[in-house]
């Protein structure tokens, strides 16, 4: 799932200030489940926003929304009958879904309630870790299902460098090294010889570097 | 011989070699690499000279590659793919070429955690092992990375670091022989303290014959006191320093330690000279260059053959 973290209440704050009556809209998809824009938590900033405005001497009208997607322009759809009385609109949703609302809402002032993090999973109750970069070209089949892209701090391919310790990465002991987990990994289905085997360097034009990316499905459009 | 490099000389001809570091200044001080170089003169047969250390940034290494080389001496030229793409690399690795530089290092480098921007950006488009494959095809193809031709394809001599401290220490061999398949000539170890577990990593490096295909020299820093031994043990990533070293040279007056830390070292050099497989040695003595004479001379390793 993408993860995300509420950003500080005075950022927030300082967004909203100029407006009277803004949209605060939350997503029913990941933000949900790392609990940082679901229902819940437009219920909660809403009641933290309207107490930080009364203690300054203003009031902030808010009207709360969780929509099943901000992602998807079908939901977006909804927020028409709401957004002209509005100055603002602040999203809980992950940047995917404050840019969907900008652009549908082309003269609307929108502003993020959090900060998107990574593509991760749930580690345990209340943590989450980086799981996948979205390099566009997986190489989990050849490193025992464990990312050396999103795991690795250097992202190295070939193998650890030579700050692994005891398990752990050189840029901090809460950090696994991924090229141990790797190891342990291939060791246990048997397949330490896949180790050896040069991965050469890597295209990087299927991620990022190779500028906004899009997938065309022909036989769904 | 693959190239005109002069450390390529020194390990065919078989006699150990000798090979030294220099960090470059914090600043546009030319004279500081001079003198640093000029400490080591005549006493090995080539400088590293690091590429942004620890991550923290320093004239460039082909900067003072050039001004070393221009003092007659060799400089090696590190390479970290934390801080330039392959285009970068590769057009550095040009630049040095022509001004004579044939020797260079592949090296991944510290994490920009460590240094003094810890919020840059982090490149890595390459690891350390496919850099060695990009300089080999540019030397042996004549080759970019990328496919195209290279006029007059720089010759180099093509080197990497090996950490035998690091962990996994089972894959510490495997990691070597990836470097020697990838293309890499020569090896400068992690600084060697714990010498049995060195001597362990070279029966498994000897097992599968990876000595006779990549010359290995092994790494030396000489410890000033009993704190920066325990600095070393305690506080860099992927360094083995026993307690009994570090007892050693604590029951040392604290005005002898110095001088006791530099027995160590010749006595570490004497017992690898016996080890099968190590063909030289990199003495890297941080921030304390002018001891570096002192150590290869009383190893036994003078005088430096001429080429």
């Amino acid at each position: 799932m993408i993860t995300a973290e509420r950003k500080p209440m005075e950022e927030i704050i300082a967004c909203v200030k100029p407006y009277q009556r803004i949209l605060l809209i939350g997503c029913n998809e990941c933000v949900t489940v790392c609990a940082a824009g679901g229902r819940k938590e437009v219920g909660m900033l809403s009641s933290a926003l309207q107490m930080a405005f009364m203690q300054a001497g203003k009031t902030l009208e808010i009207k709360e929304l969780t929509l099943e997607r901000q992602c998807d322009p079908e939901y977006i759809e909804e927020l028409v009958g709401y957004i002209d009385h509005v100055d603002a609109v602040l999203s809980m949703a992950c940047g995917c879904g404050v840019q969907e609302i900008a652009r549908r809402f082309k003269d609307k002032h929108v502003y993020p309630a959090v900060n998107t993090k990574f593509m991760g999973a749930s580690e345990r109750q209340g943590m989450w870790a980086e799981r996948c970069q979205g390099c566009g070209d997986c190489v989990l089949g050849i490193t025992g299902g464990i990312c050396p892209i999103a795991r690795c701090s250097k992202r190295l391919l070939n193998g650890p460098c030579g700050g692994s310790g005891n398990g752990k990465c050189e840029i901090s002991p809460d950090v696994d090294c991924a090229w141990q987990l790797i190891w342990d990994r291939l060791k246990a289905l048997g397949m330490e010889d896949r180790y050896e085997e040069i991965m050469e360097a890597k295209d990087w034009r299927t991620s990022r570097d190779g500028g906004p990316r899009r997938i065309i499905r022909e036989d769904l459009a | 011989m693959k190239t005109k490099s002069v450390l390529e000389k020194v390990l065919e001809s078989g006699q150990f070699a000798v090979t030294s570091e220099c960090g470059p200044p914090r600043g546009a001080v030319p004279e500081k690499v001079r003198e640093k170089a000029e400490l080591l003169a005549g006493h090995v047969d080539a400088v590293n000279v690091t590429d942004n250390q620890t991550a923290v940034v320093r004239m460039s290494s082909l900067a003072a590659c050039i001004l070393i080389k221009q003092q007659g001496l060799n400089p090696i030229l590190q390479m970290v793919t934390r801080d330039r793409n392959r285009l970068a690399l590769q057009s550095d690795i040009l630049g040095a070429y022509a001004h004579g530089i044939d020797t260079m290092l592949c090296l991944s480098g510290d994490h920009p955690c460590f240094g003094d921007h810890p919020m840059a950006a982090n490149v890595y488009d390459l690891d350390s092992i496919q850099l060695i494959q990009t300089v080999k095809k540019m030397r042996d193809e004549g080759k970019f990375q990328g496919g195209d031709d290279i006029l007059n394809p720089p010759q180099m001599f093509i080197g990497a670091a090996a950490n035998p401290f690091a962990d996994p220490f089972e894959l510490r061999v495997a990691r070597l022989a990836k470097k020697a398949n990838a293309g890499v000539d020569f090896i400068q170890t992690q600084c060697i303290y714990n010498l049995d577990k060195f001597k362990t990593w070279m029966e498994g490096v000897r097992a599968r014959g990876l000595h006779e295909k990549v010359s290995i020299l092994a790494g030396i820093t000489p410890l000033k006191s009993a704190g920066m031994a325990r600095y070393m043990k305690n506080k860099v990533p992927g360094m083995d320093v026993p307690d009994e070293l570090i007892k050693r040279i604590a029951g040392v007056p604290k005005e002898k330690q110095a001088e006791e830390g530099i027995t160590i070292s010749v006595e570490a050099i004497e017992q690898l000279k016996e080890v099968e497989g190590v063909r030289g040695f990199h003495i890297m003595a941080i921030e304390w260059e002018q001891k570096v004479p002192e150590i290869v001379e009383r190893a036994g390793l003078l005088p430096r053959p001429k080429f």
